[in-house]
């Protein structure tokens, strides 16, 4: 463990910090371009694991494990919403045959 | 502590009477643990003053208080779904259960003290909504609205994770008095990521109370939804939000306040003018009510630039106005479409004639929610614009106002159709169920009441 802790504070503090903005922000822009709603999910799980990822860096910095164990409460929470997500995405899919979120414009103003 | 254990452990047993086809037995036994979880956070009343389990939660008032709205308005909401949830779908225990665990997740906001419990609440609120809004399988606008708004809770929780995470690369810490003691003490150098973090919770909580521009969710998933989780959604979710923003930047933030107040500004600026302006052009009753919570949001968020003594008090009693004339109006639109099969503004036509008591309630919930003396709205939206006013932001206050107007005219014409208009079915009477009624007369009171001794109110806080 004190080798793996170490090794996370080989590199720069502010290394993670711009590669997880980007994986960040790689995600955001996927969520708001891409049309199919299965790739947004992979966007919006990219967004996450980046957050996860940060994390646990400045909870390696630091010496403190809240940091990691809010990771926990990341993952497991992110699973219960894919879950429901999929189950959402499965349940407009029987009544469109389509998973393209062009396809959803019956409501609008 | 007691309620949120209460609340839990009677989702489950509600989803076992559920599976044990104890139909009749649902409603009962929800309403009984309502009353024990109220009765848990009443008897808990002015003793919290430290948090408990290592930090995590604060039962102090202000908690409570919140706690106490959404419980009643939830219970209210649950009396008015007897027949409602029986007549679109088989499975009634899961709505009960799942309406259950949101609340769950909605105290979890309204007393967190650490960041990581503010996360798990709204996840946990949000994650049961998600499935209650889709919960019509077969209908496409509801399928739609689920998605829309399972796309944009998940996103926006990616923004205040993001948000969460800056600000313990910050501090080091998620307590949330750990973070406002290093605000403290490093008043001048700190770190750039703090600033980060307080813009991306911003941005995850405006998204999650439904302001501009993060609103164009809001109309569209308020739209598709039934409308008893449109009726939860726009009260007790939307006000466990505010409790739990109110808290963050009251509490957290409030040394920084010239950062933030600018932004906030703006914010509430185009919040007002988007949801009054899209209102007025609405010809469905159901979607102007998903545009004025918009506003309504706006209006709620006065209270956060204006941190004085009483914004929590004056928070609190415009989340009771606003939840009470909310409920009241969802029901008649329940009654309306269910007799007319429309919920547009013609289907209230001559209501006035054919049912006098509802036609009042309905009145007197718009006239609460335009702010019109003698009723709660009016009370709430004083209150806000005074605090406002003592912090000389003298030309929101005149675009509020401006504002106020405008609502005044779209609410009000509900009330001219209903009055002035002959009815398009003839002289048929809706029909009204007891459990109906006795859910609009307690509005009824209740708003009448706020509105001439809003002390009951305002000096819980």
């Amino acid at each position: 463990m004190v080798d793996i802790i170490q090794n996370i504070q080989g590199i720069p503090l502010n290394h993670y910090l711009i590669f997880c903005s980007v994986i960040f922000a790689i995600g955001v822009i996927g969520v708001l371009i891409r049309r199919n709603v299965i790739i947004i999910m992979m966007s919006i799980e990219l967004m996450l694991n980046s957050v996860n990822l940060l994390l646990a860096a400045f909870s390696a910095y630091y010496g403190d494990a809240s940091g990691q164990v809010f990771v926990f409460f990341v993952m497991a929470l992110a699973a219960a919403e894919v879950a429901v997500g999929l189950a959402i995405v499965i349940m407009v899919y029987r009544n469109t045959k389509s998973v393209d979120i062009e396809s959803l414009s019956k409501l609008r103003w | 502590m007691g309620a949120i254990i209460t609340l839990s452990l009677l989702g489950i047993l509600v989803l076992y009477l559920g599976l044990y086809k104890a139909k009749s037995l649902l409603l009962p036994v929800t309403m009984l643990g309502l009353v024990v979880a109220l009765g848990f956070e009443i008897s808990a009343w002015n003793k919290g003053v430290s948090p408990i389990y290592n930090g995590m939660v604060l039962f102090d008032n202000f908690a409570l208080a919140f706690s106490i709205l959404c419980i009643v308005i939830t219970g209210l909401i649950l009396f008015l779904s007897k027949e409602y949830f029986r007549a679109i779908s088989n499975n009634v225990a899961e709505y009960y259960c799942l309406i259950l665990f949101s609340l769950t997740g909605a105290l979890m906001v309204c007393s967190y003290h650490n960041l990581a419990m503010l996360f798990i609440g709204i996840e946990v609120m949000s994650v049961a909504l998600y499935i209650l809004v889709g919960i019509r399988k077969t209908d496409f606008a509801s399928n739609e609205a689920a998605l829309k708004y399972f796309l944009m809770g998940a996103f926006s929780t990616g923004f205040l994770l993001f948000g969460i995470t800056l600000l313990y690369g910050a501090t080091g810490t998620f307590d949330i008095t750990g973070i406002k003691n290093y605000l403290i003490d490093n008043p001048t150098a700190l770190s750039p990521l703090f600033y980060g973090g307080i813009l991306l919770l911003l941005v995850g909580l405006l998204f999650k109370v439904g302001a501009a521009p993060f609103h164009f969710w809001t109309p569209d998933v308020y739209d598709g939804a039934p409308i008893l989780i449109t009726s939860y959604m726009s009260t007790v979710v939307k006000v466990a939000s505010f409790a739990g923003f109110i808290k963050l930047f009251s509490y957290v933030f409030s040394p920084l306040q010239d950062f933030w107040t600018p932004i906030l500004l703006l914010i509430i600026v185009i919040t007002l003018f988007v949801g009054n302006i899209t209102a007025l052009m609405q010809s469905s009753f159901k979607r102007m009510l998903a545009y004025s919570s918009i506003s309504h949001a706006g209006y709620m968020l006065f209270a956060i630039i204006s941190l004085g003594a009483n914004a929590n008090s004056s928070i609190l009693t415009y989340g009771f106005a606003y939840s009470l004339a909310s409920v009241a109006a969802f029901a008649g639109l329940i009654l309306v479409k269910r007799s007319h099969g429309s919920d547009q503004f013609v289907a209230f036509d001559g209501l006035g004639k054919t049912n006098p008591l509802l036609a009042l309630v309905i009145t007197v919930s718009m006239l609460s929610l335009a702010g019109i003396p003698l009723t709660a709205g009016f009370i709430g939206k004083f209150m806000l614009f005074r605090s406002a006013m003592a912090d000389y932001h003298i030309i929101l206050l005149a675009l509020a106002v401006v504002n106020a107007a405008i609502g005044v005219y779209y609410y009000l014409r509900v009330v001219v159709h209903m009055y002035f208009y002959p009815s398009i079915t003839g002289e048929d009477t809706v029909a009204v169920p007891t459990s109906f009624n006795v859910v609009l007369i307690l509005t009824l009171l209740l708003t009448v009441l706020i509105g001439i001794y809003p002390n009951c109110v305002i000096s819980l806080l």
